[in-house]
């Protein structure tokens, strides 16, 4: 087992090396650049915006800036946003908290609705219970976040003006003051977020429990005298985890990359809001870290599901 | 003849033998406007009559937290280096510069004792030099004094390359030499009429020495007060995440009585601008929002039974189409659109007038500006003294039929008109942004009617306006015959505005495009008046060479003037802000307020 985590670790360092190369390269050939706001300011004479690119470093060849990035970045050296001049690692680390709550809580939302309605459809297929779950989670997945995002602004925040609709990092409120607030202004984005993910999630664990409890062990063990509950919980819910496992474990790193629309809907100071935004102002050093942490947690979670099917299905070893 | 009598009147004024009432009517009798009358009192060294918004508010603080909403944050603290309005803004909160602009684009001491004119002696005869003298007493917010050294430590700062201050522009041609503590004098190369660039408005923001004098230079970025800015304004810092808030609260040291009248503030950033509008219009959680870019109608309706409203500020912003004087489809040298090529099209001055008469005007601001747009047929739009009366603008395809007509473009087989074998056909670019497109095809309209071809094309902002010289589509490289986009007008002086059009500045290959003179239109009568109104030190002689030259740009049909923009902000009802189209929204926040 540990040789076989060992193993795997070492097959990630390649392919990251070349997961960033293909990243730097895409940014790099990508058009525009982080000084455009400068041309069109009469402020600024042009050698000043050209003396900045040569400071930045942004007219070296792409293979000069990348060995240097890599350099740097084995020393823990992520650079510095050109736009806000600040390191990278504190600006993501800024950003994180907020975002591992609002994210964290729609995926442990979504679960939380997905895991028991998916099963109770299944071991009642085609009943008006499944029917009705199988509608509601058509329409969640078909309605994108932008939509019932902004559909939730209109009904709770300006008809009903129960629920504030943008996101502050910094309550003025101390104890459960502070905490109902919190909640209270996470509500929408949770739901938005958590409802979308909840209605495809239902979908899965509902086929991958109907492949399960039609295996003749699971007929065996209701011969053998046990309970309804008992056979689902303990015998055919845990073999058909494994799919949802994949799915959840794929999800994870989403869950640190934010989501970048209803972050910037909610405008809440997440990760994906601090993506989107030097995207658009082409600062390069600021994406490229965010991509990059983003591609480390997919294959880091993709171990951790390979780790786990070993623990749910015993029958798979891993080597 | 005119010099002569305004001499004579200028010094009646000063003796009081002629009050300055009759002296604003003689002048607009004699054709000026009253604004420009004005300022030839103030250069002609009679004081200008004190133009300050009232200020309710008669004690400081108060006033509870001002909540401000940007749809894009600040991303740092640091003025020099400040890459839009966004970060220059929430600088603005904590730093403060000599003095701020008004409404109507007159200076506002802040940080000065008094504004430098010639009655004060502050302002050389020469035009070469200005003598700044700073208000007494003033203190950075961790309690040292405020002293002319960290002006001319802010010189020193800004001007060395090795900042990489975006400011450079401003401070590197100037020298700045203390006198005494509170006095310094700023010395030019040459004549130079508009002065007041370094040190005032948001480029003219003062950091402390004592905290940035390590940091000047190549460790500029290390500074750690970049993020946590001490400086004299009228809110102390707070705490700051960048493209996210800035937070602050108030100063109980301000320099000024009586203000700030808020007893914090944030700035929230992020989102977009529709919702922004909403957050203050619809629901009023937030007391301000900044730059709401939304098509009218959208506002109106928020505005039925709202909150709050929207507030509308002139400056001289103004959304135009450029004609290229360069031919985009010949490369000559591995350049397209080279200033070696004519235009096969433009070069025949019909086509220009005839296409200048198919901008249907009205139609733009009605369907797409609305309240933010005024119609204009000039380049050049403000502050008042500078603007022609000369220029006008219609729309008639007739006209415009008719003008072609008889310059010889016919109407071919197929509805389109042509000359010699060359088609009437344009390529008309222009940024992705709803308005644009819009008007876009307001004017493909109109010039179908009137026998013209017009193929659109949208190309993203962020290579639009990017100076990547890789890239073929950006609004510098021109390769096309027509594009349209805003310049904006950041300080109220036509200087900077004008220059861009002078033959020195044609954009090329072999200055990367960087070249400001993208329509790449030469003429020396316009290269004569620019250079003429730069050393010109008499207000009047100067207004007159910008007017004379917005109008050779008109009578060339180098632009076409689409739209004059206003800038548009929303507050709700009950505040007070003071707002001014020459600056940016926070250059006066001291003196914002709330009205019951």
């Amino acid at each position: 087992m540990r040789q076989y985590i060992l193993r795997r670790l070492l097959i990630a360092v390649p392919s990251l090396l070349g997961i960033s190369l293909v990243l730097f390269t895409v940014l790099a050939l990508a058009p525009g650049d982080p000084f455009a706001e400068l041309v069109t300011n009469p402020n600024v004479p042009p050698e000043v915006a050209q003396a900045l690119r040569t400071k930045f470093g942004l007219d070296d060849p792409v293979h000069v800036r990348y060995l240097r990035w890599l350099a740097a970045m084995t020393q823990g050296d992520w650079g510095f946003s050109f736009v806000s001049r600040m390191n990278v690692d504190t600006l993501i680390l800024q950003r994180l908290p907020t975002t591992l709550y609002v994210i964290g809580s729609a995926q442990v939302l979504a679960l939380l609705i997905a895991i028991p309605v998916g099963v109770f459809a299944a071991t009642r297929p085609y009943s008006i219970f499944d029917q009705i779950a199988n509608t509601l989670a058509f329409i969640g997945f078909s309605l994108p976040t932008f939509f019932t995002g902004l559909l939730f602004i209109l009904v709770f925040s300006i008809k009903l003006d129960w629920l504030p609709f943008v996101y502050t990092t910094d309550i003025k409120a101390t104890g459960i003051q502070w905490v109902v607030e919190q909640v209270r202004q996470a509500i929408m984005p949770v739901m938005v977020l958590g409802l979308f993910q909840a209605a495809s999630m239902t979908r899965f664990v509902r086929s991958a429990m109907l492949d399960v409890i039609r295996l003749d062990y699971v007929t065996t063990a209701r011969a053998k005298g046990l309970g309804q509950t008992r056979v689902i919980v303990k015998h055919a819910m845990r073999n058909a985890m494994i799919p949802v496992v994949t799915l959840v474990a794929l999800q994870m790193p989403a869950v640190f990359g934010g989501a970048i629309v209803t972050e910037q809907i909610f405008r809440i100071p997440g990760i994906g809001s601090l993506l989107i935004s030097s995207i658009l102002s082409n600062d390069t050093p600021v994406v490229m870290a965010v991509t990059f942490v983003f591609a480390c947690l997919v294959v880091l979670f993709n171990l951790i599901a390979d780790v786990l099917y070993g623990w749910l299905d015993p029958r798979i070893s891993l080597r | 003849m005119l010099d002569n009598e305004l001499r004579t009147m200028i010094d009646e004024v000063k003796d009081g033998r002629m009050d300055r009432r009759a002296f604003v009517q003689h002048l607009i009798a004699l054709g000026l406007t009253a604004p420009m009358a004005t300022q030839i009192l103030a250069v002609g060294g009679v004081a200008m009559a004190q133009s300050k918004a009232p200020y309710k508010p008669t004690k400081r603080g108060g006033g509870g937290p001002l909540k401000l909403l940007w749809w894009q944050g600040a991303t740092l603290l640091n003025p020099h280096f400040a890459t839009g309005t966004k970060d220059q803004d929430g600088s603005r909160l904590f730093y403060e510069p000599l003095a701020s602009w008004d409404a109507a684009g007159n200076l506002c001491p802040i940080l000065a004792a008094e504004i430098p004119s010639t009655q004060n002696g502050g302002l050389a005869a020469d035009g070469k030099s200005v003598t700044w003298k700073l208000k007494p007493g003033v203190k950075w917010h961790d309690g040292k004094p405020f002293t002319a050294d960290d002006v001319v430590f802010n010189w020193e700062y800004a001007r060395d390359p090795a900042t990489a201050a975006l400011t450079i522009g401003v401070y590197q041609d100037i020298t700045v030499e203390k006198i005494d503590d509170l006095t310094f004098r700023v010395l030019f190369k040459g004549p130079t009429p508009f002065w007041a660039d370094a040190f005032v408005a948001v480029v003219g923001c003062i950091l402390p020495k004592h905290l940035f004098a390590d940091y000047k230079g190549a460790k500029s970025r290390e500074a750690p007060n970049n993020l946590k800015p001490v400086g004299t304004g009228p809110y102390k810092f707070v705490e700051f995440k960048p493209g996210d808030l800035v937070r602050g609260e108030i100063n109980p040291d301000y320099h000024m009585p009586n203000r700030p009248y808020f007893d914090t503030i944030e700035i929230k950033g992020g989102g977009d601008a529709v919702s922004a509008a909403r957050a203050v219009i619809q629901t009023g959680e937030f007391d301000y929002a900044w730059n709401m870019q939304v098509e009218d109608e959208v506002l109106l309706r928020l505005e039925k039974g709202g909150k709050g409203k929207t507030v509308y500020t002139t400056g001289g912003d103004i959304e135009f189409i450029a004609l290229n004087f360069t031919d985009p489809n010949t490369e000559i040298d591995g350049e397209r659109s080279s200033i070696k090529t004519k235009h096969p099209l433009f070069s025949d001055p019909a086509v220009r007038k005839a296409l200048a008469l198919l901008v249907d005007r009205n139609a733009v601001q009605k369907h797409i500006y609305g309240r933010a747009g005024r119609t204009t047929a000039s380049f050049l739009n403000g502050p008042e003294q500078f603007v022609s009366k000369n220029t006008k603008w219609e729309f008639s395809i007739e006209k415009a039929t008719q003008l072609l007509e008889e310059a010889g473009w016919k109407v071919g087989a197929d509805g389109i008109r042509e000359k010699d074998g060359r088609k009437l056909k344009f390529l008309y670019q222009t940024s992705i942004n709803g308005p644009r497109q819009k008007t876009q095809a307001i004017i493909k309209q109109a010039c179908q009617k009137a026998g013209i071809d017009v193929e659109l094309k949208s190309v993203v902002a962020s290579v639009f306006f990017s100076s990547d010289v890789a890239n073929p589509d950006t609004y510098s490289k021109f390769y096309a015959d027509i594009e349209m986009f805003q310049i904006p007008m950041t300080q109220p002086d036509p200087a900077q505005h004008m220059r861009r059009f002078h033959s020195r500045f044609v954009a090329t290959k072999e200055n990367k495009w960087q070249g400001r003179n993208f329509p790449r239109w030469v003429n020396k009568e316009f290269d004569a008046a620019i250079d003429a109104a730069e050393a010109e030190v008499d207000p009047v002689k100067r207004a007159a060479f910008y007017i004379r030259a917005n109008d050779i740009m008109w009578e060339d049909t180098v632009v076409i003037p689409v739209m004059h923009r206003l800038k548009v902000g929303a507050a709700v009802n009950s505040l007070r802000p003071v707002l001014s189209g020459w600056t940016n929204d926070t250059d006066n926040i001291q003196d914002w307020y709330r009205e019951a």
